[in-house]
């Protein structure tokens, strides 16, 4: 029999990320329920996103723990290190990989993403490896420590972890082939010019990017090591001793297989997060949402709405049962020296609809561009994009709130900078060539 | 549990260290430094002038040869790889090397001038014999071992400096503070002062006065000395000492509403100028665990009552000493400064009750106790405090704050505990100061609503050892008493989170339980109830 406590409620959270410690931390402000949080990755919970600066001798693991040590016991949650194989819906209970099981009341899944694998010939060699997790971390240090034992690196798939994984290497001196199947930089997300400042300024870094590139095979050295790949469009072989695979991530539910738990890409929910079993549900990376909410993806695989959906199901969880409701879509990144910040929807051209216009300004020096997304007809502000300049959340956010034109935004933009004090402003610059474009579209 | 929970340090193992302009650069240092060691060792240089200049220029050369190695071919940026790989940054051999060496030098510095070469009545030898034309130059008197400091303090942050202009040449906001401080130390701490010297004869006297070094920082200002020279130097003497009464009661808390504690502590303080320039390899070393946090408003604010009441207490005996001088009686005098604290304390209780933790609420009224005890004692005993002489309580904190402190152990273990250790715990100007960024002031660190991923490079890089990140990813602005406004945690911020600015003083305090980004409705449900 599973041990069960009379009075208090057991929740268990399966996943020690983002979205399944904003889970516990939301519940324990409002409950006093046992809470469980379960995970094979790492003792504690540290940020996934500063993995790259460990790699690059920025920080140590323990800054990147966003909670010190003592937090959890503080905190009534239990942390257990251990790999969880299967559930028993049935029975309420979790199963353990070395044995034993753990029953819940109420069970949070939260178990994030794994590296997409697209069954490449070789993609199981060793120096083959995605990276998000940190023992991909660690199997990088072992496979590229430097130039000297890794000659070169070759990184496939453009996308955010790609370029991340690419500047890691280059601060080593390790020369890198960046191979991304787009004709440009992350072009099925950015549009056109936005994504051309980013070629440039990648190739400005040393990297050997290769656009409009698919990766064919990857080539092993006999000793199980990889030794090179294979571009798909040329047939060239490059010699490498690491090959990055960076083409996305996709929800980490194999071993929910059986369970009886509805799968689609990910664990599908409702819009209360909730599971097709009764106390089960899913937050984060590897939640899908069955109805689709405004223009997002029914999966987003990002650090802000993990945190959203544990800010969330929270609530439910302790008796106030809210729908998930994200508000305007945001997310920022950097690629090497450029910060890049987007609020609202900006499409690129593959995925614009023909009534979503752009403008679009860009700095002399290359660093720096906006590009604006409104409505061709009522011209009401959809979204911008910044390279090189902060934008301030709350004040965009209310612009798209309040459904204000083009025109306003660029005329205000002053009110959304972020920068730091003193640094140069370039509204005036942006809002002549607004003028200017505006002018011609006119004529 | 597995090993990958344990100690999760990487090996790291970042390209060769030094390219080979680094390399030449440090020889040209190396040799600039070895003039000093050979003079310190009573190498006696013919051309004291000629030598001098010659160190000190490949000192700052070798620095400034060392940042192109570093900085020249890499673009605009954050420049922080492998700094936990090196040893000299992350508490390596090195690292103790320098430390040690730096912590040698202040204590000889301090405790034993005569191995520098000081000689009371005849011509100085060694190391400050080399400094004497630089000194007669200057001043026209010949160098003390403090001249020899002050030179080395001023050249070191005008070398280090640079580097810093160009580690950050992407930063405006770093560039122009810097600039800054470099200016106050080279006008105001090194020339001034020297020149104002100059001023001196026989029948007319200045201190040494460093116009920007405000008390309490300036702790022996109102010493009796000093005082008794000011007032005999006359007019000019006496709109110095008013000059220095009003900076800190006046200038100082009016610029710190306006702009926060960083006018001070990063724009024009010389151990800021220092901890900005020279420490900025080691400012990742701060301790930013929650003990420390307690640890530091404990240290820092019982150095603050330290001062006040050594303060206190040396005035009074002054005004006793002289008591037909002045109007101001001892006794008024001590019924000013307690009346003065009283309202301070009741001022603070009254509006700001509400914003204080509950530790820092005991500590301000348990310290109130405390200095009004010992003026009750004062009041009654004459000259002694708790059986010290006041003047004996001076010489106390100069030995142990002043010295042992600020310099021995603030600036000499750089290397091992990060290069504000003694902003941070020891100084009791910034103390005041912190205590009105806190309560009184427009500055805050806006966080850019709900866009922190957490990753730590904040909080890594504060140098005062403030845990940015965690109120960076709840939300919440950053308002904390220690910030000297350096804006290290922004520019290191991968993702534009945060911004240093003057705004008003509304929601300038504004805990979260839901950020930016949520459902509008739960995010009002939950943080306004
Ligand atoms: C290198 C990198 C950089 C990124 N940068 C950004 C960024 O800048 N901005 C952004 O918005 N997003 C970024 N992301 C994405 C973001 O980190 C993720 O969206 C987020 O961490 C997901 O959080 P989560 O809580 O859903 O899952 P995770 O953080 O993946 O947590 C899931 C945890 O559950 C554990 N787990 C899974 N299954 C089991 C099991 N069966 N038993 C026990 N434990 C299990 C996993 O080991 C893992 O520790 C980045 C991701 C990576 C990899
Ligand atoms: S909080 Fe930021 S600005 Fe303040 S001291 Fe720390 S790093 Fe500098
Ligand atoms: S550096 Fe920026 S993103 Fe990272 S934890 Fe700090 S505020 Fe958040």
């Amino acid at each position: 029999m599973r041990y069960r406590p009379i009075f208090m409620e057991h929740v268990v959270i399966i996943g020690n990320g983002i979205s399944g410690v904003t889970a516990a931390r939301h519940i324990r402000k409002q409950s006093n329920c046992r809470i469980s949080i379960i995970s094979s990755e790492t003792e504690h919970f540290f940020s996934r996103t500063a993995l790259m600066y460990l790699y690059m001798g920025h920080m140590k693991f323990e800054h990147t723990k966003p909670y010190e040590d003592f937090f959890w016991k503080k905190n009534k949650l239990d942390l257990i290190h251990a790999h969880v194989s299967k559930l028993d819906p049935a029975a309420k209970l979790v199963h353990f990989q070395n044995g034993g099981s753990l029953g819940y009341d109420k069970l949070i899944l939260a178990v994030g993403s794994k590296p997409n694998k697209f069954g490449w010939p070789g993609q199981d060699l060793q120096g083959v490896q995605g990276l998000y997790s940190y023992q991909d971390l660690q199997s990088l240090e072992q496979y590229a420590p430097n130039n000297r034992l890794c000659k070169r690196a070759v990184i496939v798939g453009g996308g955010l972890i790609g370029i991340e994984l690419a500047e890691m290497l280059s601060t080593r001196d390790i020369p890198v082939t960046f191979l991304v199947r787009e004709p440009s930089f992350w072009g099925n997300v950015l549009p056109a010019s936005d994504s051309a400042l980013l070629n440039k300024h990648i190739a400005s870094h040393h990297i050997d990017l290769r656009l409009s590139s698919n990766l064919k095979e990857i080539l092993s050295d006999g000793a199980g090591k990889v030794r090179g790949v294979i571009i798909h469009e040329t047939g060239e072989e490059i010699p490498c001793n690491f090959v990055g695979l960076t083409a996305g991530v996709s929800p980490n539910i194999d071993f929910l297989k059986d369970s009886g738990i509805a799968l689609g890409k990910g664990i599908l929910v409702n819009r209360y997060l909730e599971t097709n079993v009764q106390d089960i549900y899913a937050i984060g990376d590897c939640a899908e949402q069955k109805e689709p909410i405004g223009l997002r993806r029914a999966v987003e695989a990002v650090w802000y709405t993990g945190r959203m959906m544990g800010e969330t199901v929270a609530q439910t969880i302790c008796g106030k049962r809210t729908a998930y409701r994200p508000g305007n879509w945001f997310n920022s990144a950097k690629f090497f020296d450029i910060e890049y910040q987007t609020y609202g929807w900006v499409f690129s051209g593959k995925n614009k609809n023909d009534m979503e216009q752009h403008f679009h300004w860009e700095h002399e020096d290359g660093t720096k561009c906006i590009t604006v997304a409104y409505q061709k007809d009522s011209r009401i502000f959809l979204g911008i994009n910044t390279f090189g300049i902060r934008l301030r959340h709350e004040v965009v956010d209310r612009w798209l709130n309040e459904q204000q034109t083009v025109d306003f935004v660029i005329t205000n933009l002053m009110k959304a900078n972020f920068d730091p004090e003193w640094y140069r402003k370039f509204e005036i610059s942006i809002q002549s060539t607004f003028q200017k474009s505006t002018k011609q579209l006119i004529s | 549990m597995s090993t990958a929970s344990k100690d999760m340090t990487l090996t790291g193992q970042p390209p060769a260290s030094l390219n080979r302009s680094q390399k030449y650069a440090t020889g040209i240092a190396i040799f600039g430094l070895a003039i000093l060691l050979l003079a310190t060792f009573n190498i006696s240089f013919p051309h004291k002038g000629f030598w001098l200049s010659t160190s000190l220029i490949s000192l700052v050369l070798g620095v400034i040869l060392f940042s192109k190695g570093a900085y020249r071919n890499t673009s605009e940026g954050i420049k922080n790889d492998g700094v936990w790989f090196k040893s000299i940054s992350n508490r390596g051999f090195w690292a103790w090397v320098t430390g040690l060496s730096l912590t040698g030098f202040y204590t000889i510095l301090y405790f034993y001038p005569q191995y520098l070469g000081l000689r009371k009545g005849t011509e100085n030898t060694g190391l400050i014999a080399l400094f004497d034309p630089l000194s007669k130059l200057l001043s026209g008197n010949s160098a003390s071992q403090w001249f020899v400091y002050g030179t080395l303090y001023t050249v070191a942050i005008l070398a280090f400096g640079i580097k810093f202009i160009w580690k950050y040449r992407h930063n405006r906001y770093e560039k122009i503070r810097t600039i800054s401080v470099l200016f106050f130390q080279t006008a105001f701490a090194f020339l001034i002062p020297e020149f104002m010297a100059r001023l001196n004869s026989d029948h007319f006297q200045l201190p040494y006065y460093d116009l920007k070094s405000v008390w309490p920082l300036n702790y022996y200002l109102f010493q009796e000395y000093h005082v008794s020279t000011f007032v005999s130097a006359g007019t000019i003497g006496v709109v110095l000492l008013v000059f220095g009464i009003l900076s800190i009661l006046v200038i100082t808390p009016i610029l710190t509403y306006k702009f926060g504690k960083r006018w001070y502590c990063s724009w024009v303080c010389g151990c800021g100028a220092l901890a900005e320039t020279v420490g900025d390899p080691f400012r990742q070393l701060s301790d930013k665990r929650m003990v420390a946090w307690k640890v530091e408003r404990w240290v820092v604010h019982s150095v603050l009552v330290f001062v006040v009441v050594m303060t206190t207490a040396v005035v009074a005996t002054y005004l006793e000493n002289n008591s037909t001088k002045y109007w101001l009686t001892k006794d008024v005098f001590l019924i000013m400064v307690g009346s003065f604290l009283t309202l301070l304390l009741i001022a603070i209780w009254v509006f700001r009750r509400k914003e204080l933790k509950k530790d820092a609420r005991y500590g301000a009224v348990g310290y109130l106790v405390i200095i009004l005890f010992l003026l009750a004692i004062h009041y009654f005993s004459g000259t002694t405090l708790f059986l010290f002489k006041a003047e004996t309580l001076r010489t106390t904190y100069g030995f142990l704050i002043g010295s042992i402190f600020s310099g021995v152990i603030g600036t000499g273990f750089y290397p091992i505990f990060g290069s504000r250790v003694w902003c941070r715990f020891g100084c009791p100007m910034a103390a005041i100061l912190g205590l009105q960024q806190r309560l009184l002031s427009k500055f805050r660190i806006t966080t850019n609503g709900g866009q922190c991923i957490s990753c730590g490079n904040c909080s890594t890089y504060c140098e005062m050892g403030i845990d940015v990140r965690a109120y960076a990813q709840k939300g919440e602005n950053i308002v904390r008493a220690s910030c000297v406004g350096c804006g290290i945690c922004s520019a290191v911020c991968p993702r534009g989170v945060l911004k240093l600015e003057n705004g008003p003083l509304d929601k300038r305090i504004d805990s979260k339980e839901i950020l930016l980004g949520n459902d509008v409705d739960l995010m009002r449900y939950l943080n306004n109830q």
